[in-house]
């Protein structure tokens, strides 16, 4: 190999290294943050000295940390699972069915992609005050699965157009009953595209701070990024920056893994509505 | 194809949506058609009971707040700086996960991480970090600065949040593009002598143009509305408040919903400003494709 081609090679490897550095700093910085003793949380190093996971037991020995984890597990799941019920009821519609007004359900769920959350957060404070859904669960499902909607029906769609169809009236010609057919063939067939949108609604729900904070104030529905932000120390005057700390490592870790498991197909989610068209 | 339709099918196709679309209609259309109408009242959740019709007063006191002009142009400045921003570093990462088999899987996965954060984790980690007290930003760059007390080092802190956590999304898009661009194209310029630079400029960028406008809508709508960010770094302290956090402040703090909503109307018409000036360089874009064919 000549000179030249070595050293874009070179280049090439340390732009990957740069980036690798680049995604993974503020999770490490975090990480190590979150195990230093609230002694040293202020002597400007980036390691700590003597890592203590005394953070970790005091977040999980108050009452606000678990219950919103629990609230943001069973409020983000909850939303997916509407959400991407509902969207592949309407993506198969839109995939397999010829009817008027196609294309105003897949024009709809675009606007309502491009929708800011602000404008009907004031609505929905006064609305929800009003028939009782101000911070519960069902109170912030609703909205989560509204907002999702267009993503779970837009990656579905782009799912459900590659299967091919057809061989449901194959095995159904070789003697299988529908349900057979729909269980055997076309479930299997759909399930990775059902799996990708599942985890794309579940990342937005669970990310989702600004609807938890307006129509949430207790530990009844308020959920992880709202108790995180709203998080108060001992003193008032003091942020509690080692307990914040540990309760956001204690997020990331489950949604980084999922995340880096299922690598491929939520590249392939991502991208499938925006290169396609 | 088009012309002949099954009523069965047509009843069918409806019933599926229905579901879908009622939901987007009650949470959406309804509530936005809701802050219309409260937007024509003083209306003050204090004081529920004087709710009177003031027609367009609180359109008036908002267009003529400075605080209104105040947010909308931070929030300009950080949709502009951070998109920009974004789309050079997002290319760059695009094509060094094209090009790099080294590291390939590990590289792939990293970039996801930010991606997985929750906003508000980030945006802790970054003010931690920039923290005078708790950071390792000063030491590393011997500096001695309270970085989120000043306005336009708190726009810079925040604007690399941004950054750092939607620059992975940008480069993910572009990637797919990328793949899309022919080897044998690049091959053929590389052969006819054309330098790396070149065979980007001429070659990729061109066809990667249509990826390019959909991320780049996606991303500027998504910088427009941004909340999470700056709730948690300053509250719109230092003067960096933008028009959301406006808006939720108004609505939700101070409880004054006649208020609260002509802003969110208004954060509305900017959404739905910026959308229409895309889509109409997008359909531009389309239909000179078109003609080239």
């Amino acid at each position: 190999m000549n000179e030249r081609g070595i050293l874009e090679r070179l280049f090439w490897r340390v732009g990957a290294l740069l980036v690798i550095g680049y995604a993974l700093l503020p999770v490490a910085w975090i990480l190590a943050l979150s195990l230093k003793p609230a002694a040293a949380l202020g002597d400007g190093r980036f390691l700590p000295r003597a890592p203590s996971l005394e953070h970790y037991r005091a977040i999980f020995a108050d009452a606000q940390f678990p219950a919103a984890l629990l609230n943001s597990l069973g409020i983000a799941a909850l939303a997916t699972l509407a959400s991407v019920l509902l969207g592949m009821l309407a993506a198969y519609a839109i995939v397999r069915l010829r009817f008027r007004g196609r294309s105003l359900v897949l024009g709809a769920a675009l606007a309502i992609a491009m929708f800011p959350p602000v404008a009907v957060i004031g609505p929905l404070f006064e609305l929800w005050r009003g028939i009782g859904l101000y911070d519960t669960w069902p109170g912030l499902i609703l909205p989560y699965m509204t907002f999702t909607l267009p993503l779970a029906i837009w990656t579905l769609a782009a799912y459900f157009r590659e299967i091919p169809w057809d061989l449901d009236q194959a095995a159904r010609v070789d003697g299988a009953t529908p349900l057979q057919a729909f269980r055997y063939v076309i479930a299997p067939l759909a399930a990775p595209g059902v799996f990708t949108a599942a985890i794309l609604v579940f990342i937005f729900a669970w990310n989702d701070f600004l609807f938890a904070a307006a129509l949430t104030s207790t530990n009844a529905a308020r959920t992880v990024p709202a108790a995180i932000a709203f998080f108060t120390g001992s003193s008032r005057f003091e942020l509690p920056t080692g307990s914040i700390a540990a309760a956001s490592v204690v997020v990331t870790v489950p949604v980084t893994l999922l995340v880096l498991v299922f690598q491929r197909r939520i590249v392939a989610g991502l991208t499938a509505g925006a290169v396609k068209g | 194809m088009t012309t002949r339709r099954d009523p069965a099918e047509e009843r069918l196709g409806w019933l599926l949506c229905t579901p879908a679309v009622l939901a987007m209609l009650l949470v959406t259309a309804y509530p936005i058609a809701y802050a219309v109408w409260l937007s024509l009242f003083r209306y003050d959740l204090r004081f529920p009971d004087e709710r009177v019709f003031v027609g367009l007063a609180n359109y008036a006191s908002v267009l003529t707040s400075e605080v209104w002009w105040g947010a909308l142009f931070n929030t300009l400045t950080i949709t502009l700086a951070s998109v920009a921003l974004e789309l050079v570093l997002g290319l760059a990462l695009a094509l060094v996960m094209h090009r790099v088999l080294f590291l390939r899987r590990t590289l792939r996965a990293s970039v996801l991480v930010p991606y997985a954060i929750i906003t508000v984790v980030a945006a802790l980690a970054w003010k931690f970090a920039f923290d005078p007290v708790t950071g390792f930003v000063n030491p590393w760059f011997g500096t001695e600065r309270a970085w989120l007390t000043e306005r336009w080092s708190a726009f810079l802190v925040i604007i690399l949040t941004e950054v750092w956590k939607t620059t992975p999304f940008m480069a993910l898009l572009l990637l797919a593009g990328l793949t899309l661009v022919p080897r044998e194209l690049l091959e053929a310029a590389r052969v006819d002598g054309a330098s790396a630079w070149q065979r980007f400029r001429r070659i990729q960028l061109p066809l990667l143009r249509p990826t390019l406008l959909v991320a780049l809508l996606f991303r500027t709508l998504d910088a427009f509305r941004i909340f999470d960010t700056v709730f948690v770094q300053t509250r719109g302290a230092q003067g960096t408040e933008t028009v959301s956090l406006i808006g939720y402040q108004t609505l939700v703090t101070r409880l004054n919903l006649g208020l609260g909503s002509a802003v969110s109307v208004l954060i509305f018409l900017g959404v739905l400003a910026i959308a229409a000036v895309f889509v109409k360089g997008l359909g531009a874009s389309l239909s000179r494709e078109g003609e080239a064919r």
